[in-house]
């Protein structure tokens, strides 16, 4: 507790929850791109029967598993973040933000528990039908649960169609607006694309894994051939996605962009894209600056010459912290462009028949394999770091959101929360790593009886 | 006309009451695994549950989830009234429910998943119980804001409601498996059944008498026309329940017990229910008081009432399709 003895209890809770929701997101992001998966894998076994996509469902679904118990747990746990550390936070914005996670729990969580019984160990008991079926349930349920808690967070970066009562709580006015607020169409679009796109390249990383060992069987040509028409598919449209949810934020939220940008100065005639450097927020410059002229105001104002504001315009205590936003911001778009490399060069040797052939490229997908998630946590910090001071923006200060809770409870929870979630979610992650290490083979889960065994003796 | 605040009350204390009952049996169920005789034993009591648990512990989200969308003022207080029994119970509900998967995905370590399985279950059963306690003890409310000590949820009152959960839900969790097993592992859980029954009606006793000390208007609710009706009728209605149960083991029925177990639960919960109407937080807090706007409880009430219904419906389907006995052969890993 000593560790934490300088912190204040606000502090303390923007920690706790940072930590536990960034854990969090690593599951549901992999979930949301694997229940997809594992319901297209079903469903092409079903109508072209080729055991090899039976054989990969089953492969993928023990490791879906494993993943989904952690995010069910994880998920709990946030649940009651709002209310333990943020309950000033949840008496005024509950009657707007509360019914959306209601909707969510009764949508999405429902359905997803409901049906992923029947998805993982019901395939004999309700015949293939159904089966498929209650596997399509739990795709859509992971779909269902990012548009409401997505509309959310939107919702809390651009409000809108609410009022504030004389207690001072966001009361709705309608629901339309408040569901379909500005930014959630962007928000939720980057977000799913982003989701595939690490389910993608954790598939291509595991059969790149295999194919490097020379297990060079039908299911794993297969599904490094699906993950990578993947990346190729959607990479692009993410970068695009990406884009048009940047000048949606520039349109909203502009000092986010300036922190994302290291603006802190306006630029009257056309703002440089400063392509790396060190933000220096006490001297407000950003030293060691690599910058290219115009190409910011060209980026998002589509006009070298148009003029972009900086920092300078803002008032200091409305400023987000730029320096995490300007770094996370940059990891972000590094790891992007590394992806559609990769996807542009599968595609070339693809054309030329060496897609299984080249080591090179297996290895880089091996390298890859987690960088999805490091994005996926790289684009949150941006936009939530971003969005700084505000819980509600322009609205309510995260300041003022804080239950009242003295700092060295939120301190021995947070520990605990630590301790906890690397060991259990460690665990978690070393078993999903046995499981991906093993190669899909033909005949396993032919019949559920014997695979404890098999696995027993594979592990002996 | 029914306050929609009202109608919202009553669909949360469903949410919560499905969650004890569903999440009562499986939590049961760790509770009672070190009592297994062998792994095999073990192994068929989780699979009895495997492929619900998922489920069963979605209610604990909706009726977190719940309150804070219907009454916001109430889910704000209350967490951090109770916030160490609330950090404890979701960190030991993540051993726990972690424990399903990673128990079959580890030889080695597999008696570490076990223990995980078994002291998560008991513990988040225990601080459950002790959330009950602080809820009937009262919560201090000053200014839409929790006016009371970071301890002050732990007294001998929470304490004694924590125990009494824990056998409540090994109860639960034994009957359960009565139902769900054959062979000595059924014999087993049926002759555990009887002395959990009698813990657990003494405890109820026991909290029941201790209850209308904790608040004069529990008092007044209990022994005043017409809560006087329910002082005779709650008690009369737990032990004809109590005794149906009892023949029912001694008779080895596979289903009675469970529902009987249940019907317990209901009646105490019902019970819980007439001390508290029309409070949400006794003494501080009125169901009214602390819900939030009608355009909001509207909204979501529309969502409730055709999405509920569709979930019972598929939960049921659920449970019918993995009905019956638990071959101990059949794995599901």
């Amino acid at each position: 507790m000593n560790l934490f003895a300088n912190f204040d209890a606000e502090t303390l809770a923007r920690i706790q929850f940072a930590f536990t929701v960034s854990f969090h997101i690593i599951f549901p992001a992999f979930s949301i791109g694997l229940a997809s998966f594992l319901a297209v894998l079903n469903g092409l076994w079903l109508w072209r029967k080729d055991k090899v996509y039976l054989n990969l469902f089953n492969y993928w679904k023990k490791i879906f598993a494993v993943g989904f118990a952690m995010g069910v747990v994880s998920g709990i746990v946030m649940s009651y973040q709002f209310g333990t550390n943020w309950s000033v936070f949840s008496d005024t914005a509950g009657p707007v933000i509360g019914p959306l996670m209601a909707y969510e729990v009764m949508t999405a969580f429902f359905l997803e528990a409901g049906f992923l019984g029947i998805m993982l160990f019901g395939r004999e008991r309700v015949g293939p039908g159904l089966h498929m079926m209650a596997t399509a349930m739990v795709a859509l349920g992971t779909l269902i649960s990012a548009t409401w808690i997505l509309s959310v967070n939107s919702w809390m970066q651009t409000p809108a169609g609410f009022d504030i009562n004389e207690l001072g709580q966001f009361i709705p006015v309608d629901w339309w607006s408040i569901v379909f607020n500005p930014s959630f169409p962007y928000r939720l679009t980057h977000m799913v694309l982003a989701a595939y796109l690490t389910t993608a390249f954790v598939v291509a990383g595991v059969a790149a894994w295999h194919l490097l060992r020379r297990n060079r069987t039908a299911e794993v040509t297969r599904m490094f051939s699906m993950a990578m028409w993947m990346a190729v598919l959607v990479t692009p449209l993410q970068i695009v996605a990406g884009d048009l949810h940047g000048l949606n934020t520039l349109e909203h939220q502009p000092q986010k962009v300036m922190a994302m940008e290291g603006h802190f100065d306006s630029h009257p005639e056309g703002a440089p894209l400063i392509l790396f450097g060190i933000p220096n927020e006490d001297e407000k410059r950003v030293d060691y600056a690599i910058e290219i002229p115009k190409l910011s105001s060209l980026i998002l104002k589509h006009d070298p010459n148009a003029p972009l504001d900086g920092l300078d315009t803002i008032p200091d205590d409305e400023e987000p912290p730029v320096a995490i936003v300007f770094y996370s911001f940059r990891i972000m778009l590094v790891i992007g462009f590394a992806m559609l490399s990769v996807a542009l060069w599968s595609l070339v040797q693809r054309v030329r028949g060496r897609l299984n052939e080249d080591r090179c490229l297996h290895r880089t997908s091996v390298l890859l394999a987690p960088s999805g998630f490091v994005a996926v946590l790289a684009g949150w910090v941006t936009t939530e770091v971003g969005r700084q001071p505000y819980t509600v923006y322009g609205l309510m200060r995260t300041s003022d959101s804080l239950s009242q809770v003295d700092a060295p409870s939120v301190a021995t929870s947070l520990i605990a929360f630590i301790i906890v979630f690397f060991a259990v979610f460690g665990a978690g992650t070393f078993y999903m790593l046995r499981l991906m290490g093993k190669p899909p083979v033909e005949g396993i889960q032919k019949s559920h009886k014997p695979i404890e065994i098999s696995i027993l003796a594979e592990a002996a | 006309m029914l306050e929609l605040s009202t109608i919202w009350a009553g669909i949360i204390a469903f949410a919560v009451l499905t969650y004890v009952i569903l999440d009562g049996f499986d939590l049961g169920i760790g509770i009672l695994f070190p009592f297994a005789k062998t792994d095999k034993d073990r192994d068929v009591m989780m699979n009895s549950v495997t492929p619900v648990w998922d489920g069963n512990e979605t209610w604990l989200v909706m009726g977190g989830g719940g309150l804070f969308a219907v009454f916001p003022l109430a889910y704000s207080v209350v967490m951090p009234a109770i916030y160490l029994p609330v950090i404890v119970m979701l960190l030991a509900l993540v051993f726990r429910g972690v424990a399903f998967e990673y128990r079959w995905r580890t030889v080695r370590a597999r008696w570490f998943w076990d223990v995980a399985f078994h002291g998560g279950s008991t513990l988040a059963a225990f601080c459950q119980g002790i959330a009950l306690g602080a809820l009937v003890q009262g919560i201090p409310v000053e200014d839409r804001l929790y006016a009371g000590g970071q301890w002050d949820w732990l007294t001998p009152f929470s304490i004694l409601t924590g125990v009494a959960l824990v056998i409540g839900y090994a109860l639960l969790g034994a009957t359960w498996l009565n139902m769900k097993t054959k062979g000595e592992l059924q014999r087993q859980m049926r002759s555990f059944a009887r002395p959990l029954m009698l813990m657990t009606l003494a405890l109820i006793g026991l909290v029941s008498l201790l209850t209308p000390f904790q608040d004069p208007i529990y008092l007044i609710r209990w022994f005043s026309w017409p809560g006087v009706v329910f002082s005779v009728l709650v008690p009369a209605i737990v032990a004809v329940v109590a005794w149906i149960l009892d023949r029912s083991l001694r008779e080895k029925r596979d289903y009675q017990p469970f529902f009987c177990a249940i019907a317990l639960f209901v009646v105490c919960f019902i019970g819980i229910g007439i001390s508290f109407y029309p409070y949400m937080l006794p003494p501080s807090l009125t169901i009214a008081e602390a819900a939030a706007p009608d355009s909001s409880l509207a909204f979501a009430l529309v969502g409730a009432v055709v999405l509920l219904p569709a979930i019972l419906a598929y939960t049921a389907y659920t449970y019918w399709v993995f009905r019956g006995k638990i071959d101990p052969e059949e794995s599901y890993h």
